[in-house]
């Protein structure tokens, strides 16, 4: 499928200017009737563009994909990472989901609703930040966290390192994260999220690891352990010739 | 910080994690230089039920939490049934404690892309999805990366090497939904619905994606492959025990000196590895540990020296699962903790099912008011039913994974829930949080 | 034991000790209910796929770990199962689930409408425990919220089995309901902006973000139905009874061909709502929502109760008694009959009145000037191509059973031609569907274009310019290839009577390709009608009325003298129309007949005005009885037994609901008036009808399959096209009156066009269009829709579009469009 012809909705229509494109790419990445598996990352995409999904992004949706709203906004609500409202520049995620909260994220989030003064959910006044407490962000070698856009961008988070984070993206600043890419806006990143390649020069390469990751790897290293007997050559059993062998 | 004698510096075994020490292994060319794509070069030169064989051989078992053996897996795929096949990566890794996919995907993806060829070709199947977490943005722009190199490279596309397979492989985020962990979910999260777990049988491998038969495969299973491939199974069967074999990632996080990622082999003990992690934290004694992720029944002090592989968990009365090892100590509550669990569960519950929709919420509520000073000895038992009741009666294992801290913590220790209902301990929850209670 | 062979298709498992035989695939739930064992249940519905969903239909299975949710578990040879009658686990899950189930319901059930007859309050008495150990705050939500005018979500009592939405999803197709949300607070809904930071005030109601999108079903009624707590109430029902104070009967629907089982539930003389009765062979356990909540109408203010006569003083109608009335009409028909008395009956006649009109017809005023298609029928040609449809009905349909819904379901493919089955038999669009659905039948529709129906059966389209289906059908390689496959099925609606050569192409089809051919039309008397003899050409029983051997036959039957039945050929609905407008005829005998249904209302009304005497059997003043020199009140369904004759040839009988009523069937009416003049007629009692059509001899005389030839193709010209339309389900019919909330759940009027037509006169979707003919004209909303490029389609009798009362037309007649509301008449002339 690689060109759509819809006439789109007045609700539809705008966004379907922008969009459609990246859309049918989208689209084109599933099997020929199977592109309703496009759903979540036209969210995804849909919120490239409006930073959250809106009733106009559940009809474009709906119309790329030939299905009913109530489809589409019965996915737009199962998931998470889909809001609801308008949001930040910058979604700012603190783990407290256990281990992250006994090693501090509570701590860390109560401070940064303090300083903030948002809740879970909701954006500053400026619109530079979304604050959310988060579930378990898989980084518990580094808790407590906190992540700018899903980057990993605080590492064993304190409340004082949080408030610096913030005051620097409030401030129009953009520090390093500390094993994520470069900071880029939500809805920048949600055109990745649609699966799309960073547009960025370098942010690919961006992050290195830390080392807790390294732990125990390193730990091999500096005692020389490796695991004997590895030859790349050991034989595969043939019982039968490869495929293309069969064709010569 | 204790440091490890050398017995137990022997049990690491690098090779999941090897090329993590190399910076640039996200790259085709470091990875390359690194055997990178040396296994799928020697897998599409073999038969693809030779390649099922050798998995078979090597007693890989998945790495996802169920320990289900992965040649076996792949051989319940039907062939030359005119369908066609898919094979699915399930990272979507979520579990509570669990971060071994995240590094391996950010730090050597080309791993998993090489996987997912071998993998791909030994089941006929030229689709294959990676549905990874969307909140994992780091590791998907790594996986992405290294698909398109890949493509360049000729190891994806048409006519592989040559060798006249084709395979597309696509990198899907989710949408931020836990359940969609479990496998069968995932697939309906992969067709663009909610993430909702499916009615078994079918099961995947008859009708999974678009239901065509479909192998699920967790990210460190097919990492695992290539190196299979490359060093073959006696070598990887070198590693771990008889019945889990090979190396396994385990993830120590919490209450140790250095947290972090520790490859050994399958059977090392938490005591070793907490030997590896340089020991307690100073003034922490070791209270509770979750062997693999918070939906596994939490183990004390006294499982220290369990053997950390599929039977031995077991046998110690828990499941082996991501092998995510939250360390707890003694300054930390069980009861509270317990409560954070059943939050994420409640969050995270997909609503499908009774027991474990009704079954959180009541179950979060009543620990908010034993944890504000509120409870009652009642509660206790009601709280054990309820658990039992959603243990065993879900739809899915989701169900399962959020009775099991409550049943493990009423069973080790009780009295830290006493002492809340007693007065003992002090509330840790203000009585605001309760608004709404009658 | 005896070795017995054992059959494959069958396994032998034990439930609580008992040994059992089931059939492979069955599911554990159904085999122990079964053998007697109810399993408690709240998702699991027999017509559904199993969802496991509520888990409280836990038993335990020997060998497996875990207990096994029964609605989901198929039956294994050798399995061992426990029930909670046998399994303390089984009965340990089973009230931990029911608990777990309560602890969010609000314990409302005094002011539910389900309270009484509700699964959850039911199992929860047997199940569950006496007193709650749930001290938390219950999870509330805004109530209630209207999903459509006619249904009413009360999402804290909901249990999420999700039967509601599965049954959109599986059977009627309209998934506008769905799950939205996760964990507790997962809900059913519809679309609404609000969710998605749109307008609307957050309490939940529909309609008030613009983007929001209601239960848009015409089986919406259903999911009331299965629901198994009182999360889904209907607006109409909603807090009028208590179920164990309402009288419950079994009854037929009264609106369409489809012939639905139904239940009738009244209290005090007065039917409160009606559910879809349990018919495997017909309606399943569905209905439409017509049948469901289309029964307002018998307590419309406007209902007769007394017999009118126009006083000869005044010329103005006034109150009679019966004795009165009757003879009036006696001894005006007695008078008419010499110059000739023409009989046209409706739609909504059981087999036993149709019966009555027509042995009235013949015996009592010696005609068969008789029909009772009271819609367009085709109107001009020959003698041969008028009676296309009196002959091929006699041909091919009447006395003829041959397709049924259960042939439907396995059929491989079948051909719909002048039908929306949707729209005009819901019912069999739901087999149609299933059949579709879960055996892969293929429909191809000979139609305009794909309607919304049409969508949902996945049909092909073999696209239609009204009028040219004929020759469609004699000709396009789509259609024969459609009946290639043995066993196909050919539907033919009755709309297909105003197409030229339609029937005989459709007769002529059905013999080449072997294909089995059904007529569906659209009431629920028609067929009925039709083989009680009240047709020009035909008597009961199919009997042709030329046959000197079949009337010989039927006047044994009806003990009268051979030669009083007349044999000459009668005159169908339109020439009796025009035979009373040009003063031909003496009188007209009309049984609930809506003008506005014929071809040419006007035509229809200056015929009642000129004809001399008019006797009009009714239930409610309709243009009939305000032009009747005698008015005779008649009992509706609810208030009369009788017999509906569904599409099938299947009869549908049914008792009286309302026994307190002293209405008359029109059977009894006529019988009255026969016996004035001194004709018995014997059709006053029910049974007695029954008895004597028994007792009559099967006919075996069949006539020829007209073979008329297919029409010229209709060339419209500029800003002209070719009309389509035909009815929606939910309209201005008159069984429709009296129920706003119903008539709220109406798809919008909408003009259709096509592409090019609409670029033509530049109009985009929702701008007004007005479709004109030399009568009127009629204004509505464009929808473009892929329809042929000179054809627009028009609802034949929604608000705002009367197609035969504003245009005088009907389809394949060629009307004039413009962008717009209508100008002024004068402008007319110029506008093109």
């Amino acid at each position: 499928m690689t060109d759509i012809a819809i006439d789109f909705s007045p609700a539809a229509a705008p966004l379907a200017e922008k969009l459609l494109g990246a859309a049918q790419e989208v689209l084109a990445r599933y099997p020929v009737g199977r592109e309703r598996s496009a759903l979540l990352p036209l969210l995804h995409l849909v919120q490239t563009e409006e930073g959250y999904v809106s009733p106009a992004g559940v009809a474009f949706c709906a119309e790329v994909l030939g299905i009913n709203k109530a489809q589409v906004g019965a996915v737009a609500t199962f998931y998470t990472m889909y809001k609801r409202r308008p949001t930040g520049e910058y979604l700012v995620s603190v783990c407290t989901n256990t281990l992250c909260n006994v090693m501090g994220g509570q701590e860390v989030y109560d401070r940064l609703t303090e300083h903030l003064g948002v809740g879970h959910d909701e954006t500053t006044a400026d619109g530079r930040i979304t604050l959310e407490h988060a579930e378990c962000l898989a980084a518990c070698d580094y808790a407590p966290v906190v992540t700018v856009n899903y980057d990993f961008t605080v590492d064993q988070a304190t409340p004082e390192s949080a408030v610096e984070l913030v005051d620097n993206l409030r401030s129009g600043e953009r520090p390093t994260p500390a094993r994520g890419a470069r900071i880029c806006s939500l809805k920048e990143m949600q055109y990745q999220l649609a699966g799309f390649a960073d547009p960025r020069d370098g942010a690919v390469g961006d992050g290195v690891a830390g080392a807790p990751t390294l732990r125990g790897v390193r730990l091999a290293q500096e005692h020389g352990i490796a695991v004997a007997g590895f030859d790349p050559e050991t034989p595969i059993t043939k019982t039968k010739p490869a495929r293309a062998e069969e064709e010569k | 910080m204790t440091r490890p004698r050398p017995e137990v510096l022997q049990k690491l075994t690098p090779v999941l994690t090897k090329r993590w020490l190399s910076p640039d292994a996200w790259q085709i060319g470091v990875y390359e230089r690194l055997d990178g794509y040396q296994a799928v070069r020697k897998a599409l030169d073999v038969h693809p039920d030779d390649l099922i064989q050798l998995i078979k051989d090597s007693g890989l078992r998945g790495r996802g939490g169920a320990g289900f053996p992965t040649g076996l897996k792949w051989g319940f795929i039907p062939q030359g049934d005119g369908k066609p096949h898919y094979l699915v990566i399930n990272a979507d890794e979520g579990e509570p404690g669990t971060c071994k996919d995240l590094p391996l995907m950010t730090y050597d993806p080309h791993s998993l892309v090489e996987g997912a060829i071998i993998a791909s070709y030994a089941i006929r199947a030229s689709r294959a999805f990676i549905y990874i977490r969307g909140e994992a943005v780091h590791a998907a722009r790594r996986l992405r990366n290294a698909v398109k190199e890949a493509y360049a490279a000729g190891y994806l596309g048409e006519n592989i090497l040559g060798s006249g397979f084709d395979l597309d492989l696509v990198v899907h985020s989710g949408a931020g939904a836990y359940i969609c962990g479990e496998e069968t979910a995932l697939l309906d999260s992969l067709e663009g619905f909610r993430g909702q777990p499916r009615l078994r049988p079918p099961f995947p491998a008859i009708a999974g994606l678009y239901a065509s038969p479909t192998v699920v495969n967790n990210v460190g299973t097919i990492a695992s492959v290539p190196y299979i491939v490359l060093g073959g199974a006696d070598w990887w069967k070198s590693m771990g025990t008889e019945k889990s074999a090979g190396p396994m990632i385990y993830s120590l996080s919490g209450r140790v000196v250095n947290p972090g990622q520790y490859e050994c082999g399958l059977g090392i003990t938490l005591r070793e590895l907490i030997e590896l992690a340089g020991g307690m934290q100073p003034g922490h004694n070791l209270k509770f540990w979750t062997p693999g992720g918070s939906s596994t029944p939490l183990l004390t002090a006294e499982h220290i020296d369990t053997a950390m592989d599929f039977e031995g968990v077991a046998a110690a009365g828990s499941i082996l699962g991501t092998t995510a090892m939250q360390i707890f100590s003694d300054q930390d509550c069980p009861v509270y903790n317990t409560w954070r669990w059943l939050e994420f569960y409640h969050h995270e519950s997909c609503g499908k099912c009774t027991p474990c929709r009704e079954g959180n919420y009541w179950m979060v509520r009543t620990y908010r008011r034993i944890l504000a000073g509120q409870g009652t000895y009642a509660d206790l038992d009601t709280l054990q039913d309820t658990a039992d009741n959603i243990f065993g009666r879900s739809f899915c294992g989701l169900g399962d994974g959020a009775a099991t801290p409550v049943i493990s913590t009423l069973k080790w220790f009780r009295d830290d829930y006493l002492g809340y209902i007693e007065g003992r301990t002090a509330p840790r929850l203000s009585e605001k949080s309760l608004v709404g209670a009658h | 034991m005896t070795d017995v062979a054992k059959r494959t298709d069958t396994v032998t498992l034990t439930i609580d000790g008992v040994e059992v035989t089931a059939e492979k695939g069955e599911l554990l739930i159904r085999v122990a209910e079964r053998m007697g064992t109810a399993i408690p249940r709240f998702c699991d519905h027999p017509l559904l796929a199993p969802a496991g969903a509520c888990r409280q239909c836990l038993v335990e299975v020997e060998g497996q770990r875990k207990p096994v949710a029964s609605c989901t578990q198929t039956v294994a040879e050798g399995m061992v199962v426990k029930t909670q009658l046998s399994s303390p686990v089984a009965a340990k899950a089973q009230a931990g689930v029911m608990e777990l189930l309560l602890i969010n319901h609000p314990l409302d059930c005094p002011t539910c409408d389900k309270g009484g007859e509700c699964p959850l309050q039911n199992q929860a008495m047997s199940t569950g425990r006496a007193d709650s150990r749930f001290h938390e705050h219950k999870r509330e939500y805004e109530k209630p919220i209207h999903i459509s005018s006619q249904v009413l979500l009360d999402r804290e009592r909901c249990v999420l089995c999700q039967r509601c939405t599965r049954f959109s999803e599986e059977i009627a197709g309209d998934k506008f309901i769905d799950l939205m949300d996760r964990s507790s607070g997962e809900q059913i809904n519809v679309y609404r902006d609000d969710f998605f930071g749109g307008a609307g005030t957050g309490d939940g109601q529909v309609g008030e973000g613009e983007g929001d999108v209601a239960f848009n079903s015409y089986f919406s009624g259903n999911t009331i139905q299965i629901c198994p707590v009182g999360a889904l109430t209907g607006e109409q029902y909603r807090f009028r009874a208590r179920p164990f104070d309402l009288v419950s009967s079994p009854t037929a629907c009264e609106h369409c061909a489809a012939g639905c089982s139904m239940r009738a539930d009244h209290r005090r003389g007065k039917v409160l709502r009606r559910l879809a009765g349990d018919d495997p062979a017909v309606n399943e356990e569905w209905n439409c929502d017509k049948g469901r909540w289309g029964f307002r109408y018998t307590t419309a203010t406007d209902r007769l109760t007394t017999p009118l006569v126009r006083d000869s003083g005044t010329g103005q109608l006034r109150e009679a008694s019966w004795s009165e009335a009757l003879l009036a009409a006696a001894e005006g028909l007695r008078a008419a009959r010499e110059r000739g008395v023409g009989v046209l009956t409706g739609g909504r006649l059981t087999v036993e009145d149709a019966y009555a009109y027509a042995k009235f017809a013949r015996v009592v005023l010696g005609t068969n000037d008789i029909d009772f298609r009271a819609r367009p029928v085709r109107a001009s040609g020959s003698p041969a191509e008028v009676a296309e449809e009196a002959e091929f009905l006699a041909a091919a349909v009447a006395g003829i059973s041959e397709v049924t819904y259960a042939e439907v379901e396995d059929a491989p493919s079948a051909l719909i031609v002048g039908l929306e089955p949707e729209e005009e038999c819901p019912i069999l669009f739901l087999r149609l569907r299933k059949a579709h659905n879960r055996k892969k039948l293929k429909v191809t529709a000979v139609a305009p274009y794909l309607s919304r129906g049409f969508e949902k059966l996945g049909a092909t389209l073999v696209p239609a310019v009204p009028g040219d289906e004929a020759r469609l059908l004699g000709t396009d390689p789509a259609v024969a290839a459609a009946l290639s496959t043995p066993g196909s099925l050919l539907l033919v609606g009755e709309r297909l009577a105003t197409v030229p050569g339609g029937l005989s192409a459709a007769a002529a089809l059905a013999a080449r390709t072997g294909a089995r051919l059904a007529w569906v039309p659209r009431r629920a008397g028609d067929r009925g009608a039709l083989d009680a003899g009240c047709l020009p050409n035909l008597l009961p029983g199919g009997r042709p009325v030329g046959d000197p051997a079949a009337r010989a036959e039927l006047s044994i039957s009806w003990s009268v003298d051979a030669g009083v039945l007349p044999s000459k050929l009668g005159r169908d609905v339109d020439a009796i129309i025009a035979a009373a407008a040009d003063g031909t005829l003496g009188g007209l005998l009309v049984g609930a007949v809506d003008p506005g249904d014929l071809a040419d209302p006007v035509l229809a009304e200056q015929a009642l005005d000129a004809v001399p005497f008019l006797v009009s059997l009714e239930l409610r003043k309709s243009a009939v009885t305000e032009r009747a020199d005698v008015v005779l009140p008649i009992a509706p369904a609810v208030e009369k037994s009788g017999t509906y004759m569904d599409w099938e040839g299947r009869l549908r009988s049914f008792g009286t609901v309302l026994r307190g009523s002293t209405a008359m069937t029109d059977g009894r009416v006529l019988e009255a008036i026969a016996a004035l003049l001194e004709v018995t007629l014997n059709t006053g009692d029910v049974q007695a009808v029954r008895r004597e059509l028994g007792a009559m001899p099967a006919s075996t005389a069949r006539s020829e399959s007209p073979s008329v030839a297919a029409g010229a193709r209709t060339e419209p010209g500029e800003r002209e096209a070719v009309l389509a339309t035909w009815h929606q389900l939910i309209d201005l019919g008159t069984l429709l009156d009296g129920d706003a909330v119903l008539a709220g759940t109406a798809r919008p009027p909408v003009v259709r066009l096509g592409k090019e037509l609409a670029e033509q006169l530049r109009v985009a979707d929702g701008d007004l269009i007005t479709v004109r003919s030399d009568r009127g004209s009629v204004t509505l909303p464009a929808a473009i829709t892929d329809l042929p490029r000179q054809v627009v389609w028009l609802p034949t009798n929604s608000p705002g579009s009367t197609v035969r009362r504003s245009l005088g037309v009907t389809a394949g007649a060629v009307v004039r469009l413009s962008a717009g509301l209508p100008g002024p008449i004068l402008a007319e002339g110029v506008d093109r």
